[in-house]
């Protein structure tokens, strides 16, 4: 938009800034800033690319069964060594890792959409309705979490594994569960955030020109109440991952066939005694993945907020 | 609130496929009309709504039928093993608390020095390890390694007197650490950033105008009222705490509600579950309103009714 008023916006952009950035450059810029969460980011795309990559070079399959090699420590044929079938323990977390992440992802992306959607509507229409979303979301976040996930895979796991088939029905489960108990506090953001910006002069701006509701909700206040949701995305990222790992740690998440990490660590907890590399290799990779996420949504909360002032 | 949880749990076991007489029906030797005659009894053919009040009301008076399973009744199984549930819980509670107020406290004070840096890394790093995975390194290390604590909690103690104690307490050790040491990180984060809110703000400085002593300044003044935020992050924490329980129960076999809770699903024993998952709802309701008092005790100018 600056770019073309020349003489003011040329005065000023020679007083402040070297050169004009867009919103996403400067975002960047401030988030490089943050040491941990780029060291963070770093880690997390060189994980991302093994995971994406790593089978296409790694040519190990996830099931092979091979007695001779069984709970073998690292070494070179097989990497990061092998499990109590001699399945080697790489390739297995390679595939693992997609898992994961997809289900941390997708879960996410449910629990953003229902947390924008309800606290949208819960700051634009205000009153009655507002009243009863935020009951509701109360409501939400008082239920205990783990518990009721559990119940609801036990009660339902067998029709949907019918319906849809083994992986596809367990996965579509956990992350419609972990998404639907994750967007409360998504809610609660955008509400706050809906509430103050409604207020806003721009906003009546857009109101006074004759805008509809939509595009001003649209169009005006949800740009600017992202920064706080992308944030909130990012750590659920790094919550539901914990929450897939979980829950197939306790044996109730995906099937043994699909080796997710939580998974292996499953197969791995009763074998710490003489092969600790198979509880601890997958233990590390859902910690450095997590860890990496929180500093980047950590970095992201810095770079975001344009009132803060960066130290350093 | 409980009333709402409790819809929420009878919505999903309406909503969910297939019901208790399944294998009833599905027997050969059990006469159609028995079957019948017993969905009839149990009312399982009359309206949801009356369902819902049935369901709730036998709930709350903690009539919770049989175990398949164990085959004894589900109130029994639970108020055994409750005790050992809350104790767990609420001894990693104390410990956490008893981490993150001086640490999140120091870390304010004195922000960005190296004491600060070092607590900051830590407790996002605590705060990132699923409590499985410190569990199992705890065991790992502790157990395995060192051999100096038992990885497995053992209800029963055969030994009496001081040894019994000492037998409990270093069995407790390895659950109440990974427990306490996961809610502490998270805990010592909300403390700092509550404290150098407070540690702002004018009264601060009248505290220090007044010549009282810089402890008394931070401790009356500051931490007193920073906790009224922490307070209620605290309260929105719990139905988390829970989570952690669950899994720190299993892996360390204590002998609790939450491990009892796993084991009933993989014996895909219905009434424990039920009743399991509505006593972690009446939990949480408790623990929300015990924080709620805390809360009028710490700030004042809240009153109730």
């Amino acid at each position: 938009m600056a770019t073309n008023a020349p003489p003011l916006a040329a005065a000023l952009a020679l007083d402040a800034q070297p050169a004009a950035r867009s919103l996403w450059g400067e975002t960047f810029r401030r988030f490089r800033r943050h040491r941990l969460a780029t060291v963070g980011a770093a880690i997390l795309i060189v994980m991302v690319m093994a995971m994406l990559a790593g089978p296409l070079v790694y040519r190990v399959p996830i099931d092979e069964i091979d007695f001779k090699a069984k709970l073998k420590g690292p070494s070179w044929t097989h990497p990061l060594g092998t499990d109590d079938l001699g399945q080697d323990l790489l390739a297995r977390m390679l595939y693992g890792g997609r898992i994961s992440l997809a289900v941390g992802i997708a879960a996410m992306l449910i629990a953003i959409v229902i947390g924008v959607a309800v606290g949208a509507a819960s700051g634009h229409f205000g009153g009655a309705a507002d009243h009863t979303l935020m009951r509701i979301t109360d409501l939400f976040i008082s239920l205990p979490q783990l518990p009721l996930l559990l119940l609801i895979v036990y009660l339902f796991r067998d029709t949907l594994k019918k319906v849809l088939g083994p992986e596809a029905g367990i996965f579509i489960m956990i992350v419609v569960v972990i998404g639907g108990l994750r967007w409360m506090p998504v809610a609660r953001l955008v509400r706050a955030q809906f509430l103050s910006l409604r207020e806003k002069e721009f906003v009546e701006a857009a109101r006074s020109l004759g805008a509809p509701a939509l595009r001003q909700v649209a169009r005006h206040i949800l740009p600017n109440a992202l920064g706080p949701v992308i944030v909130a995305g990012t750590i659920d990222v790094a919550a539901a991952i914990i929450a897939e790992s979980s829950l197939s740690f306790l044996g109730l998440g995906f099937p043994p066939d699909i080796p997710t990490w939580g998974r292996i660590l499953f197969d791995a907890k009763d074998n710490l005694d003489f092969a600790p590399h198979w509880a601890i290799f997958p233990g590390t990779a859902i910690f450095l993945t997590v860890l990496s996420i929180n500093y980047i949504g950590d970095g992201l909360r810095d770079a975001l907020d344009p009132r803060k002032v960066l130290g350093h | 609130m409980l009333a709402g949880i409790s819809l929420v749990l009878f919505t999903i076991l309406a909503l969910a496929p297939g019901d208790p007489f399944e294998e009833l029906a599905a027997n050969p030797n059990v006469p159609r009309e028995v079957a019948q005659a017993l969905r009839h009894q149990y009312g399982l053919d009359d309206p949801v709504a009356v369902r819902y009040v049935r369901w709730f009301g036998a709930m709350v008076h903690g009539d919770w039928g049989f175990s398949f399973v164990s085959r004894v009744n589900v109130s029994t199984l639970i108020w055994q093993r409750l005790p050992t549930s809350l104790f767990v819980l609420g001894t990693a509670q104390a410990l956490a608390i008893l981490i993150a107020l001086p640490i999140g406290t120091l870390s304010a004070v004195r922000p960005y020095s190296f004491f600060d840096q070092v607590a900051t890394t830590l407790a996002f790093i605590g705060f990132s390890l699923p409590t499985f995975f410190t569990g199992l390194l705890f065991i790992l290390f502790f157990s395995i390694y060192l051999g100096w604590l038992p990885f497995i909690y053992r209800a029963d103690i055969s030994a009496t007197g001081w040894e019994w104690w000492w037998e409990h307490i270093r069995q407790a050790i390895m659950p109440v650490a990974v427990l306490g040491l996961a809610q502490g990180a998270g805990l010592t984060r909300f403390v700092r950033s509550a404290v150098l809110e407070v540690i702002r703000l004018d009264y601060i400085n009248t505290a220090r105008a007044k010549g009282l002593s810089e402890k008394v300044t931070i401790v009356k003044h500051g931490v007193r009222n920073a906790l009224i935020p922490v307070v209620t992050l605290l309260a929105l924490q719990i139905p988390t705490i829970f989570t952690g329980a669950v899994i720190t129960e299993q892996i360390f076999r204590v002998p609790g509600i939450g491990s009892l809770l796993i084991s009933s699903i993989l014996a895909n024993d219905t009434p424990v579950i039920m009743a399991v998952t509505f006593v972690y709802s009446c939990l949480v309701v408790t623990f929300t309103l015990l924080v709620d008092m805390l809360y009028g005790w710490l700030d004042p100018r809240i009153t109730y009714g």
